[in-house]
This record gives structure tokens, C-alpha cells and sequence, in this order.
């Protein structure tokens, strides 16, 4: 309703399945981006790992995230950031993600998060 | 952008992070289990020596007292609640849950 559009970035850093923050952090994701803000998402650190393709939570008998992060682009939610240096420190490659990422290096990461509104760590 | 820390940078490596995608001249407000990261000694000491040639480092006081850290890089300004509060209102806030 012509209210100003912010840049919200959510930081992923912690791994999939240990805690419920990737879980709860990609619904908010979600919701807000139902809300025509600008959403982005920085992965790093341990928060790679939640990009992993082939994630199988079968045997763990919890739903998992992978589909999530499928309709994230069907959101809108196409600014999808990777740490370079929290890429090569854990041996992998865009080529390892389920979905296409954008990898920042550190400073260029910086950069982005200084042009946020609001950042909102997970 | 103020960098909020809480986590000992002997725990969760959001210290490290914290420096990593600081912007030269970002302040850096550390709370919580994140005192220890504004100790002189220590492993992370060195690196925050280095880190105060580009970021100004506060500490919240009741925060150092509730530890007994006595031994604080000097360069680390102690605040109380009413800087924390200033500092939110100068700053967007980055915080490294």
C-alpha cells in the first residue's frame, strides 16, 4: 500500500538439521517475502551445509527443508548469497548446492549487508 | 553497522565472522559471553588487537562485572545501558547470534 520496500537479509549460519533456527529462519523467509520486501539470504559459515544437495532426512523422520528451498526463487527470493572464504574452508563448490547461489567474497559480503535495512541472523 | 557479539569467541566462531564482514570503521558491541572476546589474553587477544586498528570495541559493563573480567584490552571502551542504547540509535544493528 505504497509503504517503502526495505532490504531484509537473513544470515544462515548454523548447519541443517542440529537446531531448528535453518527450519524456522526459511519460514520466516517465506512469509516475509509474502510481504513484497526485498529479500535476501547470506549463507555462512556452517550454514553452507543447509545448501547441500541430496539431503535425505527420511530416517530422521523430520520433514527437511530441500523443497523449501526449491520455491524460494517462486517467492521472489532470488538473492541467494555464499561466503567464498566459509566455501573453500569446508572443501566445496557451487556445484555442491541445491540451488543457485551467488558467492560474495568477504568484503563484497560486507558491502551487501551494509545496504540492508534490517539483517536478521539465524 | 554496529556488530553485536555474544557468543566467547572460544565457542561459536561468530567473533570471527563478526570481523570477517565488518566494514572498516563499523563499531563492535560486545555482550554477554561475548566479554571474552575483549580480554587481553587468550588466543582471540591478537586478534583483537589487530581488529582495533579498523572497529572501536565497547563492552558492556554489567555484562564484564557479572564475569569478574578484569583484564580487558584497555583500547575497550566499557559502556553502560545507556550507551548500548546510544550505540543502537547511531547504528543499523548486525547481531551474531
Amino acid at each position: 500500500m505504497g509503504e517503502e520496500v526495505k532490504k531484509i537479509m537473513h544470515v544462515v549460519r548454523r548447519p541443517p538439521h542440529g537446531t531448528i533456527y535453518p527450519y524456522e529462519g526459511l519460514e520466516m523467509v517465506l512469509i516475509m517475502a509474502a510481504y513484497d520486501q526485498e529479500i535476501s539470504m547470506a549463507f555462512i559459515g556452517d550454514g553452507l551445509f543447509c545448501l547441500l544437495k541430496d539431503q535425505d532426512t527420511t530416517k530422521l523422520e523430520i520433514k527437511g527443508f530441500m523443497k523449501t528451498l526449491g520455491v524460494l526463487e517462486d517467492y521472489d527470493v532470488e538473492q541467494i548469497y555464499v561466503d567464498s572464504k566459509s566455501m573453500a574452508e569446508r572443501g566445496l563448490t557451487p556445484d555442491d548446492f541445491c540451488i543457485a547461489v551467488e558467492v560474495l567474497e568477504p568484503d563484497e559480503m560486507g558491502q551487501k549487508m551494509a545496504e540492508q535495512d534490517c539483517i536478521i541472523p539465524q | 553497522m554496529l556488530h553485536i557479539i555474544n557468543k566467547s569467541p572460544y565457542c561459536n566462531g561468530s567473533f570471527d565472522m563478526a570481523l570477517r564482514f565488518a566494514l572498516p570503521g563499523d563499531p563492535v558491541l560486545l555482550i554477554e559471553d561475548g566479554i571474552y572476546a575483549g580480554r587481553a589474553k587468550g588466543c582471540s587477544a591478537e586478534k583483537l588487537a589487530n581488529a582495533l586498528s579498523q572497529h572501536e570495541f565497547y563492552a558492556l559493563i554489567a555484562d564484564v562485572e557479572a564475569r569478574g573480567v578484569k583484564d580487558l584490552n584497555e583500547a575497550v571502551q566499557v559502556i553502560d545501558y545507556d550507551g548500548f542504547v546510544e550505540l543502537v540509535e547511531q547504528h543499523k544493528v548486525n547481531t551474531w547470534l
